[in-house]
């Protein structure tokens, strides 16, 4: 995107109305002013989650599964509505693969240690990108050590770009898992998932895909993508916090064994043996974040009523303006983000340190995360202590990258 | 600039932020540990030459933010020739300065470098940078404790 000229994206009737939509998040009702660029982190919460929760304890709210009273009844029916908005809006195609858990750590901490040991021996080997977050590193890094794999990086390029070519290479009968990321938390890059998934099932590897920062700002579709596993974190989708999804292919959930086990996953329990459930229900052992699966429907009926394309183009807009607005400040330099970047921006001020960076615009009432981001690896490969990211939501529009700008201008004015 | 930035990013801290003091390691240090704040990133390694109870030299070097470039910079003038007992002190008089806690009044002659500390104490208002400003002093409480073996200390 970088050398396109300046775009100024022109209020269309209809169009994404993002400063409107800001009154729908109260948070910058309480903090005036306030520029949030840290979506990428954690997502504000629209009014309707907010409400929707305490509606839900007020009305609805008993456990799950459990009783046999009408209360239960009615709370049981909304936590599988949850289920049933999800399915939809990942168009899965069937409601007993999706798994609700805690968060996207969580998911990738269930197939790597349910799905892992069942199908992985000494030899085999796992397949991830140098831009993979902490979170889809580190519990494949410990199921190699459990069980004497190999773990490999596949490397992008200078420009951000997943080398596929590269990438291909790593590949042979010995992958047995492609774990990668839709959309890169450091870089915003958006990485070309489906041949990546041809590529990985041509050798006959399973693919998993981490979809936190994809789920909220483009539309999603698994039978398109072709992947086994996909997951997301509910908090940076407009959700509440401690709610995530698995999705996997039912019959990849139907032959792993269970994870945490406990009330609720079982069929029977003896001393002598216990009879599990089948999927989802054998992964949700103990009384799930009812209240959080319901909250997360919301929010993803929050993301629908406005448009996964409409968000999608309003976002990749804007990310061209923010890349347009901060290349040509002098000292700032972007960390490359492929030919497709999406509502993440990395960088740095030459001389300054990201830290002061992030203080500076802290104190212009400017929101933004600053350091390792949870991708150490990365940072080491490009040889940043750490970088300042700003990351988009929805109701973010150009003032906010505005005042972005003018805060980055005003920290390298104080460090000169 | 707001004032209240200029109370955190006084001219002495980018001034040692940019120039660092005694930015060096020492060849006949007798004292050494690593400070690192895996939160950020930073990290600081300080030198000492001690001779018997007195901090004949003193240096750092390293990659940080300018509050903790500054605060080590600043430390190592303070300490250089201070007495072991009086750079504990000051420690400890800075640490609370710098977190909002109860300081102790230091004896006359150190009451000059408490001052030349005085820049940093506008950290208190930004809790999240408050380790910065501490990480070499923590560095530097190590490296009396591990003598050559240079220990790593944490903050986050």
């Amino acid at each position: 995107m970088a050398g396109a000229p300046l775009r100024k994206h022109e209020e269309r009737p209809g169009r994404f109305d993002a400063r409107r939509l800001r009154h729908e998040f109260p948070i910058f009702e309480t903090n005036p002013g306030l520029v949030f660029l840290d979506s990428g982190a954690s997502a504000q919460k629209p009014r309707s989650v907010i409400d929707g929760l305490a509606e839900f304890y007020r009305n609805d709210y008993a456990n799950v599964h459990r009783g046999v009273y009408a209360l239960s009844g009615r709370s049981t029916d909304l936590f599988e509505e949850a289920r049933e908005k999800t399915r939809a809006f990942l168009n899965a195609p069937d409601g007993r693969e999706i798994v609700f858990v805690r968060g996207a750590t969580e998911a990738i901490n269930l197939v790597a240690q349910s799905w892992g040991p069942a199908h992985l021996e000494a030899g085999d080997e796992i397949v991830i990108s140098d831009l993979e977050h902490h979170s889809n590193i580190v519990p494949w890094q410990m199921l190699r050590d459990r069980l004497g794999l190999k773990l490999l990086v596949a490397p992008t390029d200078e420009t951000g770009e997943l080398d596929l070519a590269r990438f291909e290479a790593l590949l042979s009968p010995r992958t047995r898992l492609v774990a990668v990321t839709h959309v890169s938390n450091v870089t915003g890059a958006l990485l070309p998932i489906e041949r990546i998934v041809k590529l990985a099932h041509a050798v006959g590897a399973k693919v998993l895909i981490d979809g936190c920062q994809a789920v909220p700002r483009m539309p999603v579709d698994v039978r398109a993508l072709g992947c086994d596993f996909y997951l997301f974190s509910g908090h940076k989708a407009y959700g509440p916090t401690g709610t995530g999804v698995l999705w996997g292919r039912y019959e990849l959930l139907a032959a792993m064994p269970p994870w945490q086990t406990g009330g609720g996953m079982i069929t029977s329990v003896e001393y002598a043996k216990t009879e599990f459930q089948d999927p989802p229900h054998r992964f949700e052992a103990g009384t799930p974040d009812i209240a959080g699966a319901v909250g997360l429907g919301i929010a993803l009926d929050f993301i629908e009523g406005l448009g996964r394309e409409a968000i999608f183009q309003h976002e990749e807009a804007l990310t061209g303006y923010a890349v347009d607005r901060l290349s040509p400040i002098p000292g700032v330099r972007l960390v490359a983000g492929g030919q497709r970047r999406l509502s993440v921006l990395s960088f740095n001020v030459d001389g300054v340190h990201p830290h002061d960076v992030g203080t500076v615009l802290d104190r212009h009432n400017v929101a933004v995360r600053v350091g390792h981001h949870c991708a150490q690896p990365l940072m080491e490969k490009l040889d940043l202590a750490g970088t300042v990211r700003a990351s988009l939501g929805v109701y973010n529009d150009e003032s906010d990258i505005d005042r972005l700008a003018e805060a980055v201008e005003a920290c390298r004015e104080m460090f000169r | 600039m707001s004032d209240e930035l200029r109370e955190l990013y006084q001219d002495i801290i980018l001034d040692h932020g940019r120039h660092p003091r005694n930015f060096h390691p020492l060849e006949h240090a007798t004292h050494l540990a690593r400070g690192h704040n895996p939160l950020c990133g930073d990290r600081v390694t300080v030198y000492l030459a001690v001779e018997g109870d007195r901090i004949a030299d003193v240096s750092f070097e390293g990659r940080g933010c300018a509050i903790s470039t500054a605060a080590a910079s600043l430390m190592t003038e303070v300490l250089k020739g201070k007495s072991i007992e009086d750079a504990k002190k000051l420690f400890a008089q800075y640490h609370a300065r710098v977190t909002g806690g109860t300081a102790e009044e230091l004896p006359e002659p150190l009451q000059e470098d408490s001052e030349r500390l005085e820049p940093l104490t506008g950290v208190k208002a930004y809790p999240a940078r408050v380790k910065c400003a501490t990480l070499p002093w923590h560095a530097f409480e190590a490296a009396l404790k591990s003598g050559l073996a240079g220990d790593t200390v944490k903050t986050e």
